[in-house]
Parts: C-alpha cells; sequence; structure tokens
C-alpha cells in the first residue's frame, strides 16, 4: 500500500468514529473531556457549535455516532454519548451571552418556510452574518416535528422552548400561524433566497377495507401533532398500533397516558427487521406494551359504525443463507379487538403548495429534485433542507442540511459560486505532557455503560408531561466519561525515527500495530498480529522503515488510544497528538474571508 | 517503564491455541525496563512461543540471576513457578529444582554479566551435566543495571556511551558452548522475531541443556554508533546462517521440503526442527565445521545467528544420573525417604 496520507483532513476524522458518525460532526470526545473536568457549559457550546440544539438532541437524537462508538466492538456497549449530551445541557449555565448576536442587517432577505430544526439552524447559521430572516410557521409554535410528533414526556416543553428562543429571539421574524400556500407569491415578494424547510407531514395512509367506517382509526403523526395541541386528550382502553418505528413507538407510550391499558403495537415482520431505535423498543416494553410480529393488518372490523377490533394474517418467513426474508406463509386469520387503531407506517413530505408554474423541478413522487451537497433545488435561489429534501431522517441530519443550505444560501447571496464548498482541516496538538504522563485521561476504564433511571412507572403515566428519563447522576456521569476511549487522541508516527524494537507492538493491549514488509490491502490485512475484523476501519501504513525497510501498519479498528505504544517508544516517533476538525459553517466562511482580506 | 498497567481489554478476534488460551494469558507483570530494551522483546518471543506450542503456564518453571536480563521472568508467563535467584547462581537453583521436578519445563534467562563474569563457572557446568531446560542469554554487551560498563561479551574495540573503546576480547557464549559439548546452540536477535520465535519453541522442545545468545540491545547504554550490540549494527551485520521452522509433532507436514531446506530432525518427543540453509556450506550436525564457521564470520564483523549447532542427545542429567522416571517431588514419602534401615542396608555394602 501506498503510505498512508495523514495530511487529508478526512484521515484523522475517520478513527474519530463517533464524529465521523454524527451527520453534523459533533466533537464528541471534546465535549466528553469538557463535562468529564466539570466544564458543562463549555460542553453545551461545543455541542451547539455543530448540532445546535443539545437539550433537545441530548434526550431524542437518533444517535448515529453511538453504532459508531470503537466502545461498542470492544465490549459491546458504545459510551452512551447521548445521555452525556444531555447532562451537559442540564448544567450548563445560560450560554446567550456567548452566542454571537444578530449582525449589522446586510439588507439581505431570506425566507424561511416551516419553523422546524432545518430552518432555525439556517436561521442560526445566517444571523451573526447580519442577513433578515423571515420564518414562516403554520401553527402557533415555532419547532416543527420537534413538537409536534415528540411527546412531553421523552421532550418537554421547556427545553424545546429555550433552545428555540436562543435564535428566534436573536432576530428572527418569525411569523406564527402563517401558513405558505404558494411558493409563486414568495417568489413574487422579492426575498433573496427561499429555504424550505416544512418537513414530511403527510402520514401514510393503508387501503384496507373498513378505513373510512370509523374515526377510531388515526393517522400516526397526525394524532401524535393533536396530542401536542391538546386537541386530543384520551383514548380508548384497546388500541393498536400499526407499525413499529420510532413513531409508533411514540404513538404507544401516548396512549398509555391518554387512557390506553392494553395496547399493542402490530408489526409485519420479526424483530430485526424493526424500523425502531433498540432503546425505544426497551423503553415501550419497560411500559408494558406488547410488541407482536408476524401480524399483517388485513381489514378493519367496523360494525355499526363501531370499530370493533382488526383482522390480520399471521404469517410465517424463512430466511435465506444470506439473511433475507423470503414471502411469507400465511398462517391463520386473527382477529383482534379493539377501540381504536392508530397508523404508523411511515410519512412523506409533500409540497401541495408548489405550483407547476415556478418551473421547480419535481420528480416523479413529486418531491423536488435537490443537490445533495448544495440542497439547491432547480430554481436559482430556493433551498431545501430536512426531511423537505429528501424525505424523513432524523433531527440531527436535519440540522446539518441547515448547516449547508446556510453556507448555500451565504454563497449565493454574495453571488460566489455554491458549489465551490469550504473544505474542512485538522490540527493536531501533542497532549506529552512528561515521560509517562499526558494531558488526557489515557488509562482504560472496564466500567459497563450505566444505565438511565426512569420514572417508576406507577408514576409516569399520571401526566403526558411528566419527562420519563432522569438523566444522569453525578456518578453515572463521572463513570460514564472515563469510558470514552478518546479516539480524537491520535497515534501519530515519524517513521525516521523508528528503531523497530517491537516496543509498541509488545505492548499494544489490543494488537492493533505490526512491522512487516508491505503489501497490497487484502494481503497486509492478512499478515496482521491480530485478525482484521472491520475492513471498513482504516489501516494507517507509513513509509518505510529506516533500518530494515518493512513498514508500520496499525490497523485503526480497536486502538483504545492508551498511549502505551508512546509510552514504550524509545525515541519518540510515535506521539499522542489531539485532533481537532475544522468543519466550515457559513459563519466561520465568514470570518475566514474577513481574516484574509484584512 | 509505564507508570499505567496494560489494560486487560484485549481484541476479540485473538486466536486461541489447542488449550483455550489468548497470548494475552502468557502475560506477565508491567515491564519496569526502559522503553525500547531488547529484552521487553525477547519476553514478547518468549510468550509467543509458549502460545504456540500450547503449553500451560503453570507447568514451567523460570530461574533467573541479577541483571536487567533476570528481572524478565516477572514480565512473562505470570502463570509459571519462577525463582529469581543469586547472581550467577541460577544454574545451581535450575539444577536443584530440575532433580526434584523433572515434569516442570525450564527456562533460564540470564544476561552476558550474569553468566559470562560472575556466573561463568555455573554456566559452563550447566552445560556439562547437560540439564534439561533452555537457558537465554539477553546478550547487550553491557551492565545496563549499573550504569553502563562493558560486559565480558563486549567486542573489543566498540565504544561506550561516552566514547571509551573496549580493550578486551569478549566471550563468545555461542562458541564457548559448543565447545563445552552443548547440544543445542542457537543466536537470534531481539529485533527479528519471525526468527527468534522458531528458534526458542525449538529450544524448549530440545532434550537437555539448550543454549540461545540473543542479541538483545540495551536502548539506554549501548545503541550508539559504535556499539556492535545495538539494532542499528545488528540489523547491518547480521548473517543468518540457518533459518529453522518448527514443527510440533501432532501438526501434519503439509508443505514440502522446501528448496533450501536441507535436513528434519526429529526432536525427543516427536516434534520436528526442519533446517533451512541460508548459506550452502553450513552444516549445523557438524561441530567442528560449525566453529570454524562461526570464527571465521566473527574474524569479520559479522554476528552469525540461527540455529547454529544441535545434536539431539539423550543423556540429559537424569539420563546420565538414572534417577527416577517419576519425578521426585511427586513420588511418596516412604519412597524418596526409605527410612533408617535401609540406609544401613546401603552402608553396610561399603564396610
Amino acid at each position: 500500500m501506498k503510505p498512508t496520507n495523514t495530511a487529508h483532513p478526512d484521515h484523522y476524522h475517520q478513527v474519530v468514529d463517533c464524529q465521523w458518525g454524527c451527520p453534523a460532526h459533533t466533537d464528541v470526545p471534546h465535549y466528553i473531556r469538557q463535562i468529564a473536568q466539570g466544564d458543562f457549559t463549555g460542553a453545551y457550546l461545543e455541542n451547539r457549535k455543530s448540532n445546535v440544539f443539545p437539550g433537545i438532541l441530548g434526550r431524542v437524537c437518533d444517535r448515529p455516532c453511538e453504532p459508531s462508538c470503537r466502545r461498542g466492538r470492544l465490549d459491546e456497549s458504545p459510551v452512551a454519548i447521548c445521555r452525556l449530551k444531555r447532562v451537559a445541557a442540564d448544567h450548563s449555565e445560560d450560554v446567550r451571552q456567548h452566542l454571537p448576536p444578530k449582525g449589522e442587517s446586510n439588507g439581505k432577505r431570506i425566507a424561511c418556510i416551516g419553523a422546524g430544526t432545518a430552518s432555525l439552524t439556517v436561521a442560526n447559521d445566517l444571523l451573526p452574518l447580519g442577513y433578515d430572516i423571515v420564518m414562516f410557521e403554520q401553527f402557533d409554535k415555532p419547532g416543527g416535528l420537534m413538537r409536534t410528533n415528540i411527546p412531553a414526556f421523552r421532550l418537554p416543553a421547556e427545553v424545546l422552548d429555550d433552545e428555540i428562543a436562543m435564535i428566534v429571539e436573536r432576530g428572527v421574524d418569525l411569523r406564527l400561524n402563517t401558513k405558505v400556500e404558494s411558493m409563486q407569491s414568495l417568489l413574487d415578494d422579492g426575498f433573496d433566497a427561499i429555504f424550505v424547510g416544512t418537513g414530511a407531514p403527510r402520514g401514510k395512509d393503508v387501503n384496507l377495507p373498513g378505513r373510512h367506517d370509523s374515526d377510531r382509526i388515526h393517522i400516526g403523526i397526525d394524532w401524535l401533532e393533536s396530542v401536542a395541541f391538546e386537541h386530543t386528550e384520551s383514548i380508548g382502553e384497546n388500541v393498536l398500533i400499526i407499525g413499529v418505528g420510532n413513531t409508533a413507538m411514540d404513538c404507544c407510550r401516548t396512549s398509555l397516558r391518554l387512557g390506553g391499558k392494553n395496547v399493542k403495537v402490530m408489526a409485519r415482520k420479526p424483530r430485526a427487521w424493526f424500523k425502531a431505535s433498540e432503546w425505544e423498543l426497551e423503553d415501550a416494553e419497560e411500559e408494558n406494551v406488547d410488541i407482536i410480529i408476524n401480524h399483517a393488518p388485513k381489514e378493519f372490523v367496523v360494525e355499526n359504525g363501531v370499530l370493533k377490533g382488526m383482522l390480520f394474517d399471521k404469517l410465517a418467513y424463512e430466511t435465506d443463507d444470506q439473511g433475507r426474508l423470503s414471502a411469507p406463509d400465511v398462517l391463520e386469520e386473527v382477529f383482534i379487538e379493539c377501540d381504536d387503531v392508530i397508523l404508523a407506517i411511515g410519512q412523506d413530505n409533500a409540497f401541495p403548495w408548489i405550483e407547476k408554474e415556478t418551473g421547480l423541478e419535481l420528480t416523479e413522487w413529486e418531491t423536488p429534485v435537490v443537490n445533495e451537497t448544495t440542497h439547491s433545488s432547480s430554481l436559482d435561489g430556493v433551498f431545501f433542507g430536512g426531511d423537505a429534501a429528501f424525505g424523513p431522517k432524523n433531527i440531527i441530519w436535519a440540522v446539518e442540511h441547515g448547516h449547508r443550505a446556510a453556507i448555500s444560501i451565504h454563497k449565493y447571496c454574495q453571488g460566489e459560486d455554491i458549489t465551490d464548498r469550504p473544505s474542512r482541516g485538522v490540527n493536531l496538538l501533542s497532549t506529552k505532557m512528561g515521560i509517562h504522563e499526558w494531558s488526557y485521561s489515557n488509562d482504560f476504564d472496564d466500567a459497563p455503560r450505566r444505565v438511565m433511571n426512569h420514572v417508576e412507572l406507577t408514576q409516569r403515566f399520571k401526566d403526558i408531561k411528566i419527562e420519563v428519563e432522569l438523566g444522569f447522576n453525578a456518578e453515572q456521569t463521572a463513570r460514564e466519561v472515563e469510558r470514552c476511549l478518546n479516539c480524537d487522541i491520535q497515534t501519530v508516527f515519524a517513521e525516521n525515527l523508528c528503531i523497530e524494537c517491537d516496543a509498541c507492538m509488545d505492548i499494544c493491549p489490543t494488537h492493533c500495530l505490526t512491522i512487516t514488509h508491505n503489501g497490497d490491502e487484502d494481503d497486509l490485512r492478512s499478515r496482521l498480529r491480530a485478525p482484521s475484523l472491520n475492513k471498513s476501519q482504516i489501516l494507517y501504513v507509513s513509509n518505510a522503515l529506516p533500518q530494515t525497510g518493512k513498514v508500520m501498519v496499525k490497523d485503526e479498528d480497536l486502538c483504545v488510544h492508551c498511549g502505551l505504544c508512546a509510552e514504550r517508544c524509545p525515541t519518540g516517533a510515535w506521539d499522542m497528538r489531539k485532533s481537532r476538525m475544522s468543519i466550515p459553517y457559513a459563519s466561520s466562511e465568514m470570518s475566514v474571508k474577513s481574516a484574509s482580506a484584512e | 517503564m509505564s507508570f499505567l498497567k496494560k489494560p486487560k481489554i484485549s481484541h476479540p478476534g485473538l486466536p486461541k491455541n489447542d488449550i483455550g488460551l489468548t497470548i494475552r494469558d502468557y502475560e506477565g507483570a508491567m515491564s519496569t525496563l526502559c522503553a525500547g530494551c531488547g529484552h521487553d522483546s525477547v519476553s514478547s518471543a518468549i510468550m509467543q512461543a509458549y502460545f504456540e506450542l500450547s503449553m500451560q503456564p503453570h507447568r514451567v518453571a523460570k530461574v533467573s540471576g541479577i541483571g536487567c536480563s533476570s528481572k524478565t521472568p516477572t514480565y512473562f508467563l505470570g502463570g509459571a513457578h519462577g525463582f529469581n535467584s543469586v547472581h550467577g547462581r541460577m544454574p545451581s537453583i535450575a539444577t536443584g529444582a530440575n532433580a526434584a521436578n523433572r515434569e516442570l519445563n525450564y527456562i533460564g534467562v540470564s544476561g552476558d554479566g550474569d553468566s559470562l563474569s560472575i556466573g561463568l563457572g555455573q554456566f559452563a557446568h550447566a552445560i556439562r551435566r547437560n540439564i534439561n531446560m533452555m537457558y537465554l542469554i539477553e546478550n547487550n554487551g553491557v551492565y545496563g543495571l549499573t550504569k553502563g560498563q562493558f560486559s565480558a561479551s563486549a567486542d573489543r574495540g566498540s565504544t561506550a556511551k561516552k566514547g571509551d573503546a573496549n580493550p578486551y576480547s569478549p566471550i563468545d557464549p555461542v562458541l564457548l558452548a559448543i565447545s563445552l559439548g552443548c547440544t543445542f546452540v542457537g543466536r537470534g536477535f531481539s529485533g527479528d522475531k519471525d526468527h527468534l520465535v522458531p528458534l526458542i519453541k525449538s529450544a524448549i522442545r530440545h532434550n537437555g541443556f539448550a543454549l540461545l545468545d540473543i542479541i538483545s540491545p540495551c536502548v539506554t547504554f549501548n545503541d550508539h554508533e559504535g556499539s556492535t550490540k545495538s539494532y542499528a549494527h545488528t540489523r547491518a551485520n547480521m548473517r543468518e546462517t540457518v533459518h529453522a521452522d518448527f514443527t510440533d509433532h501432532h501438526e501434519e507436514i503439509v508443505a514440502q521440503v522446501s528448496p533450501g531446506e536441507f535436513k528434519k530432525i526429529t526432536m525427543h518427543d516427536g516434534s520436528r526442527v526442519g533446517f533451512k540453509r541460508v548459506d550452502e556450506h553450513y552444516d549445523p550436525t557438524d561441530r567442528i565445521s560449525a566453529i570454524s564457521y562461526i570464527e571465521e564470520h566473527r574474524a569479520k564483523g559479522e554476528v552469525v545467528t540461527g540455529l547454529l549447532y544441535l545434536e539431539e542427545s539423550t543423556t540429559e542429567m537424569h539420563s546420565v544420573l538414572g534417577s527416577s522416571e517419576q519425578a521426585m517431588a511427586t513420588l511418596p514419602y516412604e519412597k524418596l525417604n526409605p527410612g533408617a534401615a535401609t540406609l544401613a542396608k546401603i552402608q553396610s555394602r561399603w564396610r
């Protein structure tokens, strides 16, 4: 293999699995270290820089960082990154004084449609640059799907209100109860750019017999929305939820708080195919929700206008040798009684308000054609982000869309090429403090993952607003922060200093290092000192070593960043250096520009 | 040394040997030697060899004397028995232990100071008695523990860290051992484990005294220009003469004899050592030509490495003495001490 180009900004970034796995690239190890040091405000601001809503995401993020976490490959449970984010938010002081105020107006007006995650992020990024943001919201409160679809027992309204206010109160012209009905009229209004962040507000329906014969059959996201705005305050005792995604989990748990006693989630497939996150399934099961697999809905049974129950086909699957499910066999027909049915089988983005005459190009599914990097549509100056752009994803993706769109909008308004994207960078700083001292907690802590404490089952159903998760306490936080493997503290190798004494190889607890003759990647992976279990993780390959011409190979997969290789190196060929990625934002682009102009 | 203990966490895909252990099960305490010490690398090679031979750590006895090298048994095979003895007196301890319990596997770790100065007499007689053990000399040419004075193995003319040249001629443990009748003599280099691990495995399986002289650089006092025991000098002047390939007796030999391979010697337990002759004129079973070959290349400043001499003897200490097949340590007391009447009977023979 060719020597690894460690100067490429992505090289060390990829080693920080959590940060690389996060759509918004939050520097997780950095903020965990800040929490460990008691700097909760710093940790909050570090989060806010990239993910904008630490208090919200610390509760309800889809956590792509956690399946990515290196720790999960070593002892099966990743660091509780999301819980630690909430710790930062719970204990941070009010950060308003640290946020940049709205810049002096540059005369550019930007319309943001929908006051959800993506639009708020665009506003957050563009306000300091002096843009005038006009944000249209159909409801009487901002927040979008974060408010309407996530029940209060998971995300308290105060948290939502506070983090949205941090953006809006800096000078967003927020127009509540203002539903945008026409793209053409917006275009006619002379905005300098338009950002569409209207989410994916249309819940999928089913076309089964009896669907329209009762008013007790609800669309999941619409039902959650009416609960959020307190239009719905009760439900029958027997409730069936159709679908097994995260919306289904919110629907079943909400039902329990509105009078549901016997709530069943009906899944068409076996558990391994569920769309819901594992922890959301666990939380629902803790509340005694039945999750029933292999049942396909067939018919709503309505007698004299009263919903009696539903008929299902009970299915049996086989799995082929590639782990795929066969077409199911129908075993029998099953009737299950119920008072209400909630359909939670997915949602779509919908744009009935975009007129064909505007020339905005739509796909065959009536969704806009959007560039994945710039978020621009076929109309100059019209950008899409969040679920509106590419269909339902999650909050953290919507934040990242907002950041990207903000860069595009800024460039567009400044007359620059929006495809010329600002580049990422990386900075390395040695953590060496002495012969055996490093400026990070380098020892491996074998503590298992801390478990979140919940409000007692007997208490939590009394009010839908009782937040179930209590947050980590001081002891839990202190243990959990030490579980982080410090993947941002990079092992940096200087081959010209190496005398090939093997000390680093011998001491490495996880056998990451190998000194061997060079070869192509497959060949090298077959000759490592421990099996290469994860081909998606990069191999570092050095230049030829001075004494034998062999190369140093590091399989990044299971390095615990303990620094022992560097401690045992007699010549300082290994060093532990903290990496900081610089991730570009619209506002940082501005500061670079002005610095170079001076 | 490191202040941090090596974390217990290990690679989940680590291979297991025939008795279900991973290489991590052959570790000892954290080394307190200098970072980059050749001895630590030798310890790793020892762990690798015992792991690959699937030997139970608790069936091994580690014995050593005094010096940096003699500290190392603490740093490997934590489950083994051990005795850290007086300076140069490890062979006596090994002899006693082996006499009492021949069923254990003995590994003696010594250095050039411990074996070639204060312990030279003990070393020579352990060879002469042919004690069934592996005897390692971790040879770095200096007294590292007392700040780097020349040892008896330092080459004439090689310089100390501060520049003084050594006026004395060296004792070469390999030549010494062959001339004393040692039945297994090899030389390795701590910085070349591909070569060292099979050497150690062969030495472990040898029935008799197996000497391995291992060039093991002292990074602190003897890794400079002018040293003939540095990493760079050893790599530049190492002449691998015979490469040992060890095949355990129960492993089926699938590979054909490779072109460079000219001889396979079956050890007493059925395992085999294959010699891959790198230098075609060398015959590691011919004692006289071995000595002259090593002398010849030493004169050129080359370090000849490999399995240099092997005679699969049957005359190790117990067979010479005709002692009990069963380890004395496990004999019942009545057998071990047959009593005053039997003693009187024996004594009466000489009255």
